[in-house]
């Protein structure tokens, strides 16, 4: 997908403007951000920085207060070719309430593609069965999810995605409190999906194993995104385990208070 | 002995706690996988509202019923999708006005309070073909709807927010699960009463899922195991004075009892299979085969570094470890 006229990639996701307010508090601000085809991303920052707010936003889980999302050119609101989206949550209700095996909740990433009181087709059958190949998980299929180890629990979290075909992939911390070997296989998945011309915005809290795969970065802070450009020593992880408390308040609209103001 | 269950009102009996038996577990396995058990029960409280109107305005109370459960569903939905945590707060507002406002309207209905019983603990003998009809009617369309859309369905009570982002209509989804239980608690008002409809929605559930993997297992196996309890409970009040709505509950429970302890080993084997998380998986390791004139060991003259379990010697510029025959390199 190249647009014929700059050369350039085409634009698959972009951000202008944006801001977000949950309950009332602002928590993004000044967002703007394009991501082209075939891009991989990686979306950096500390805890609390935003990230995964950025990240449910552009996905439609989070309403913007300002500003707007277009998905492959199309305003969020009209977006309807959501078989082109693929997200994977970094948390998910899959393990509660009543069991599901790997096979349904896989089968549950397909329904972007099928209509309903349509029964399932072959082509959904066979996309199924080669997401869950794709995670390494083909031994696991008829298993209950909630008795898998969190790292395979994240694996059916990514096939139940890739089931769908996507286009352009968001992931919100796959490698949170995932084993390393499962951190390696989601990697391989990403990389091999990449080369078959996916765009991949990933929220990660250091690059880890996705380190060759990363080809930009975005760091965000305090809600805003201040970096953008090639991975590098700006985004590796400062072993910071505390924010520097600047003096007095910072900058902000008046009533506004910020994480880092102190105190109520 | 036996030709009692051959008599017409025990035949109409059967085939309501069929159709109810049926149904109730089907709609009760989207309502535990969206952990809202209980949510059986506000429409069970909620009816008696339908009830009276029914009683009061001469119609069918069944009919009534059904229009302000559906009513009530609704309701709670859009209480729900406002994300409030004042939600759960707001369905107890609902379901007790439901329940207040149904026992005053009945008492401008005369004789209506006696009637409310046969709606309160279910009147399974004395129904009419009518009435079974309807139920019957009532209980394949929750049925055809339940299966049919199991997939949609499923994907919303599984993962409601990744749901919304493969386009599903999440919103409308979660309506039609509701709307299918307030229907569903009205037509098994008749056979088990409005104060333990909940009951069969949730303990047929609950005993499928300890044996079950899937979703679609746990509901057909909670279908068999509520289609078993409410004919066995009918049955049993063939030869038991008791009342049948509650013996259908009993029967449920004591088939839960039965098997849990059958399920806590199936769980427990389960458990067991799954992995243990490494930390570190074990390298390849290079070997090194020189020539030692001496075991390393304390005080052999070589610095000693601790390595996880077992001790590092440096040596020439390198550090090793005795490994069986020969050196690890580390």
């Amino acid at each position: 997908m190249t647009d014929p006229q700059s050369g350039e990639a085409a634009i698959v996701l972009q951000v202008s403007d944006g801001a977000v307010s949950l309950a009332g508090r602002p928590i993004l601000r000044d967002i703007d951000l394009t991501v082209r085809s075939g891009e991989v991303v990686a979306l950096l920052g500390a805890n609390g920085s935003g990230k995964s707010t950025l990240v449910k936003a552009i996905v439609g889980l989070h309403p913007l207060t300002h500003g707007e999302v277009r998905m492959f050119g199309m305003p969020l609101a009209s977006f309807d070719q959501w078989h082109r989206l693929g997200y994977v949550p970094q948390r998910s209700t899959i393990t509660q309430g009543v069991p599901s095996s790997v096979w349904e909740v896989v089968a549950s990433g397909r329904m972007s593609r099928r209509r309903p009181f349509v029964p399932m087709l072959r082509a959904d059958r066979d996309a199924i069965t080669a997401a869950i190949e794709q995670v390494d998980l083909t031994n696991r299929t008829k298993h209950q999810v909630s008795t898998l180890s969190g790292g395979q629990q994240q694996r059916v979290l990514m096939a139940r995605t890739l089931a769908s075909e996507p286009e352009l992939l968001v992931l919100d911390e796959p490698n949170a409190g995932v084993d390393l070997a499962s951190q390696d296989g989601i990697a391989s998945t990403l990389a091999a999906r990449a080369a078959q011309g996916a765009t991949i915005v990933v929220v990660l809290h250091e690059l880890g194993p996705f380190e060759p795969l990363i080809q930009r970065a975005l760091v965000m802070r305090e809600g805003r995104l201040v970096y953008d450009g090639l991975p590098g020593p700006a985004t590796e992880r400062q072993d910071h385990d505390h924010h520097h408390r600047p003096a007095g308040r910072l900058p902000l609209s008046p009533g506004v208070a910020a994480p880092l103001d102190g105190g109520a | 002995m036996f030709e009692v269950l051959l008599s017409p009102f025990m035949i109409r009996a059967l085939v309501a706690a069929a159709v109810t038996g049926l149904a109730a577990p089907t709609v009760g396995t989207y309502l535990v996988q969206r952990r809202l058990s209980l949510l059986g029960d506000g429409f069970g409280h909620i009816c008696v509202t339908g009830v009276a109107l029914g009683l009061l305005t001469g119609t069918s109370p069944t009919v009534a019923a059904i229009g302000i459960a559906i009513l009530g569903a609704l309701l709670i939905e859009l209480i729900r999708a406002t994300g409030k945590a004042t939600a759960d707060v707001a369905l107890a507002l609902l379901f007790y006005g439901g329940i207040a406002g149904g026992l005053v309207l009945i008492s401008f209905a005369g004789n209506g309070a006696n009637a409310l019983q046969g709606y309160l603990f279910g009147s399974i003998t004395a129904i009419s073909w009518t009435d079974v009809l309807v139920s019957a009617g009532l209980a394949v369309t929750i049925l055809a709807l339940s299966l049919t859309l199991l997939p949609q369905l499923f994907a919303v009570a599984n993962d409601e927010d990744y749901a919304r982002t493969t386009g599903i209509s999440v919103g409308f989804y979660n309506m039609l699960i509701s709307v299918l239980a307030a229907v569903t608690v009205s037509v098994a008002m008749r056979t088990v009463g409005l104060l333990l409809v909940s009951a069969l929605m949730v303990i047929p559930v609950a005993t499928a899922q300890q044996f079950t993997r899937g979703f679609r297992m746990t509901m057909f196996t909670a279908m068999g195991a509520g289609l078993l309890a409410a004919l066995i409970g009918v049955t049993t009040t063939a030869f038991v004075d008791a009342p049948p709505g509650a013996t259908i509950v009993l029967v449920s429970l004591f088939g839960f009892t039965l098997t849990a302890p059958i399920g806590v080993l199936v769980q427990r084997r389960r458990k067991a299979r799954v992995p243990f998380p490494l930390d570190e998986l074990p390298e390849a390791h290079d070997t090194v085969g020189e020539p030692h004139r001496h075991e390393h060991g304390e005080g052999c003259g070589h610095l000693g570094i601790e390595h996880g379990d077992h001790i590092d010697y440096v040596h020439d510029g390198h550090r090793h470890a005795v490994h069986g025959g020969h050196y690890d390199e580390h």
